[in-house]
């Protein structure tokens, strides 16, 4: 009896160490928008909590609020939602807008499938251009395995590394977010976006230490007429 | 009993119950939902003409997460750094849970509005419901003479994905409520319809 759990439990981590090195489940590095001609619009976001403009989820998570004194989303509802508001950068570190993002984790995860899927939508505003939203999957499996899930192994308790991902896994057909133009030259406008996170530190006591994220969405010809 | 049998039958056990195991651990991982969200029963009211209504109320102050404006003393959280008017000039961003007509919070929701954008002004609501999707609003900017503000929808996502129609946004002040004894509500009313699909 105690030789048969012992192999049940061998064969629970042999499972779990297959499901976590499994050879055949990589993170993608290339834009799906890479191999389009049109024109886009990229910006940068911090991904540190303690430098976005607001950062909030349900208070147990080992990422802190900010500011302190923000309320936590501690509902049975939206106990599993996270929200940021951040400054939105052009290439040059310039702010040109503001972006505020709504998390959940999604009831689609499969982790037997390397999937740790996230359903987020961005509410965006780039002052003199318009509004427009974002919605996407996100897939946070590469995330958690390269660099949250040894950060906690390592002695230090952190993560340093490299670390470059497209978070981006759908609705799109091509894997790409689905972008709702709201006001000014984005009116009317449907188009396609992409999300990627670069990632340098990262603390298991304190979440993300250097991390910036970026969005590309494709303008569409008519939306540039419109400049 | 030979030592050697014994032995062996041991290890034929292990190796059944690493088989065991390696099963098991799969048809949990499979069977058993990583996420499993919260979902309060949907409060809503069919409509005449087809589709359905559905309230979502915000109480305030209590549902208030942001406040954002240049040049107030009001701002939410306290401690909120918020950008200077050099770009944001007159935009006015708040951030709010919502809630169903039970007074249960069942999402949040972002509302952007400028009446001074050189692109034109504007006011616009995202709810965010985790197990349904997310709504995005745009509102007139003109309050009717009741006070009401009416808008539409523009897109939605998920459960909203094919859905199209109007909300009507209302401020109820003086509102009687058990934990809320006197305050301030935002009323958002939608009128969703799916769209009807090709004719055969």
């Amino acid at each position: 009896m105690v030789s048969l759990l012992i192999g049940m439990l061998v064969g629970a981590a042999l499972f779990a160490a297959g499901m976590y090195y499994n050879p055949f489940t990589g993170h993608g590095s290339v834009s799906p928008l890479a191999v389009l001609n049109e024109k886009h619009l990229d910006v940068t976001y911090t991904a540190v909590p303690g430098d976005t403009i607001l950062y909030t989820d349900n208070g147990e998570s080992t990422v802190n609020t900010h500011p302190d004194r923000v309320v936590d989303l501690w509902e049975p509802a939206i106990v599993d939602t996270r929200i940021a508001v951040v400054l939105l950068k052009n290439s040059r570190g310039n702010a040109v807008g503001l972006g505020i993002k709504f998390s959940t984790d999604s009831e689609q995860t499969a982790l037997i499938n390397s999937q740790a899927l996230v359903n987020s939508a961005w509410h965006i505003y780039l002052p003199g251009q318009g509004t427009l939203l974002v919605d996407q999957v996100e897939n946070y499996w590469p995330y958690l395995r390269e660099i949250v899930v040894p950060a906690r192994w390592s002695s230090g308790d952190s993560w340093k590394g490299s670390f470059f991902g497209i978070m981006t896994q759908g609705p799109g057909a091509l894997g790409t977010a689905r972008v709702s133009g709201g006001t000014g030259k984005f009116a009317g406008m449907n188009s396609e976006a992409v999300e990627s996170l670069t990632a340098r530190a990262y603390s298991a006591i304190d979440g993300p230490v250097s991390m910036h994220g970026s969005l590309t969405i494709i303008l569409p010809k008519a939306t540039i007429e419109t400049e | 009993m030979p030592i050697f049998y014994r032995v062996s039958r041991l290890f034929k056990t292990f190796i059944s119950g690493i088989l065991l195991g390696l099963v098991g651990a799969g048809v949990l991982t499979y069977s058993v939902p990583a996420v499993d969200l919260h979902r309060e029963p949907s409060l809503m009211t069919v409509q005449a003409n087809g589709g359905n209504s559905e309230i979502f109320r915000i109480d305030l102050p209590r549902d208030r997460i942001l406040v954002g404006l240049v040049g107030t003393d009001n701002a939410l959280p306290a401690g909120l750094e918020w950008p200077g008017d050099e770009l944001f000039g007159n935009l006015q961003a708040e951030m709010f849970k919502i809630r169903d007509r039970n007074d249960v919070v069942i999402g949040v929701a972002s509302r952007l509005a400028n009446a001074s954008e050189e692109t034109g002004p504007f006011i616009e609501w995202v709810l965010h419901l985790p197990a349904r999707g997310t709504v995005y609003l745009q509102m007139n900017l003109a309050a009717s003479a009741e006070g009401h503000r009416s808008g539409r929808m523009i897109a939605g996502t998920r459960d909203f994905e094919t859905l199209t129609g109007t909300v009507r946004e209302r401020f109820i002040t003086d509102i009687e409520n058990e934990d809320f004894s006197a305050g301030e509500r935002i009323e958002l009313i939608t009128t969703l319809i799916g769209q009807l699909g090709d004719e055969e």
